[in-house]
């Protein structure tokens, strides 16, 4: 007997008891469930919302690979600079991979593990299925925090980020925010020490501190936002050879996982297009503010004005809070005149904020949030304009 | 309770849970913002707004007959107001560093919306021994959520509860510290505040179903 029927039979077995959703849940998770509709009208489609979400984890799989070897990387190559010299012939060793399997491993394990439990737990209570919004939301986490974050305050996090960001509005489909980025802005109000600064983006930076030993993990955000030429390559930057969140370095493996998501038409191509654009042109809009002159060389905005517009594509979290985070179906604009506008705000707010937060140079994670929350005004003016349009056209026609 | 009748103590004891001001009315939520990040600011204010409402509530059901309904809010206004001075200068007086701290929020209980609401829903009918339980039971409602939201916003944002570092010395790691634990600077931001008391409305509904508005 395979697994399938040994999982069917226990479901039929605990069928209409308490524990049904969490084994609904498992089975589900892994086969295509033996129900189908009796009644009334029928969509024909092999996605559902569990292939969605899988679709999405395939395209953060290489995203997390690349974070593995580099939270090893970025460590040894803090310790010994001479690595950077050919980050190439240094990046897949065994040493970089171990170190950060180490290292990165139990932040995914912790998010799925504390994720899904809130999750089974509420469904129990609620009588209700398991949803599938978790499997993404646990792989972005990890994705998205500095790798030296305490495991217990992740956890923390993600019980604040999966009860008050989605299961009040009533779980997955329902939420307002983005429950990834929501469990990120906890983290970044709650415990700030630990989400920003020069410390945190490289394992060991703030454990070492104070040593002679001391390795600096500065980002290149961050040494922009100081006025000092950062010192990595442009090439360093695209392939993500940089200190950083997890997973969010690699721009070549992000636009790999973009064109991925567009092909199979689960991510929305206007809200990355709207939001590279709106990115854009923020970005040239600083630039040419830097260079007329408007702004002192010594003011504390003039290192991150000046620089390049399209370096901002590729540095910080701009590349993957676009594909990753903008996209989310559930949080953004539904209408495809709102994706345009949604997008576009995102990327011109999410430079706007990361040239002007005095505390903390990147600003996705809030311009998403905040478009999040406009995202059904959009949509409502949106339909309403539509309608005005064919009311008019209705009236030209009976005139 | 021997002292009060059957009817009397409903109206101290309705304000603490089934008709509370603010979780179920949903009034005075801008000051449980504001001051709830110590403990000790809470209970402050609980017992001010406590003395305001109880005597207001007295004062108001006195001239309830006498005042003339077109100007009643103004003077209802001037009543507030003069209590509230009353109890800003006591506190400058006897607690000069708690009166900093609270700052604009005491002159603020004027316009503390279930201060005017007790006025007119209550005051203005009924008798003043009835005003006066009616008063604080209502400021006593008000105080239970903010001394509760108080009590989390300081015990998890600052590791102390009135002042005492009752989780251990962040500085010198110990207790709690000592295991690598922090403060959640989050819970000091007003946001965490709305969070707690929605939190409580939360629990509070899902225990009482008939509180649950369509």
């Amino acid at each position: 007997m395979g697994l399938k029927q040994n999982l069917h039979k226990l479901k039929e077995k605990y069928k209409g008891t308490k524990m049904a959703p969490a084994f609904n849940a498992l089975h589900t998770f892994l086969y295509t469930p033996n129900e189908t509709t009796h009644s009334g009208s029928h969509v024909r489609a092999v996605d559902d919302l569990k292939r969605t979400m899988n679709t999405v984890i395939m395209a953060l799989v290489p995203c997390l690979i690349f974070g593995i070897f580099n939270a090893g990387y970025q460590h040894y190559a803090a310790i010994d600079n001479t690595l950077r010299i050919d980050p190439l012939a240094n990046f897949f060793t065994w040493d970089n991979f171990i170190l950060g399997a180490w290292t990165v491993l139990p932040l995914v394990i912790v998010s799925y593990g504390v994720g899904l439990a809130v999750e089974f737990i509420f469904a129990i209570i609620k009588k209700h299925e398991v949803e599938e919004g978790y499997l993404v939301t646990g792989m972005l986490v990890p994705l998205i925090v500095p790798i030296d974050i305490p495991l217990w305050m992740l956890a923390v996090a993600v019980i604040f980020g999966v009860v008050i960001g989605k299961e009040v509005f009533g779980g997955t489909g329902m939420n307002i925010l983005n429950p990834a980025l929501t469990i990120r802005a906890f983290l970044f109000f709650a415990y700030p020490t630990w989400m920003s600064g020069d410390k945190v983006w490289v394992h060991g930076a703030k454990e070492m501190a104070g040593q002679p030993d001391a390795i600096s993990g500065e980002t290149i955000l961050g040494s922009l936002a100081a006025n000092t030429e950062p010192v990595y390559s442009t090439w360093d930057m695209f392939w993500g050879f940089i200190p950083g969140s997890v997973g969010e370095t690699s721009t070549f493996l992000i636009i790999l996982g973009a064109l991925f998501l567009i092909f199979t038409k689960v991510g929305s191509w206007r809200i990355m297009l709207s939001a590279v654009l709106g990115a854009i042109v923020m970005g040239l809009i600083f630039n040419g503010v830097a260079d007329a002159g408007w702004i002192e060389k010594s003011s504390n905005f003039y290192g991150l004005m000046s620089e390049p517009f399209w370096h901002h594509l590729i540095i910080g979290s701009a590349a993957f809070a676009i594909v990753y985070m903008a996209t989310d179906p559930v949080t953004a604009s539904q209408t495809n005149k709102g994706k345009w506008i949604y997008g576009f705000f995102i990327g011109f707010m999410g430079i706007m904020i990361r040239v002007f937060n005095p505390a903390y140079p990147e600003g996705f994670m809030l311009s998403i949030l905040l478009m999040n929350v406009f995202a059904p005004t959009i949509d409502h003016y949106v339909i309403q304009g539509n309608i005005k349009k064919r009311m008019k056209r209705l009236k030209v026609k009976t005139a | 309770m021997g002292l009060l009748s059957k009817k009397d103590s409903k109206l101290i004891l309705d304000p603490l849970a089934d008709n509370n001001p603010i979780t179920i009315q949903v009034l005075g939520i801008c000051s449980a913002l504001a001051i709830t990040a110590q403990l000790k600011a809470s209970i402050v204010m609980a017992i001010s707004v406590m003395a305001v409402l109880g005597i207001g509530n007295v004062v108001i059901s006195l001239m309830r007959n006498i005042i003339p309904s077109k100007i009643r809010i103004i003077v209802q206004l001037v009543v507030v107001a003069a209590l509230v001075i009353i109890v800003d200068q006591i506190l400058k007086a006897f607690a000069y560093s708690l009166s900093k701290e609270l700052s604009v929020f005491i002159g603020l209980i004027i316009t503390n919306c279930i201060i005017m609401g007790r006025f007119e829903a209550f005051a203005l009918g009924n008798g003043p021994w009835r005003s006066f339980l009616d008063g604080i039971g209502n400021a006593a409602g008000y105080g239970l959520i903010l001394i509760i939201v108080g009590f989390f916003r300081e015990l998890l944002g600052s590791g102390t509860l009135l002042g005492f570092q009752v989780l251990g010395d962040p500085i010198q790691k110990t207790g709690l510290y000592a295991i690598g634990y922090e403060n959640n600077g989050f819970m000091l931001l007003s946001p965490m505040a709305l969070i707690i008391v929605g939190l409580i409305i939360w629990v509070q509904r899902a225990k009482n179903k008939d509180l649950i508005e369509e």
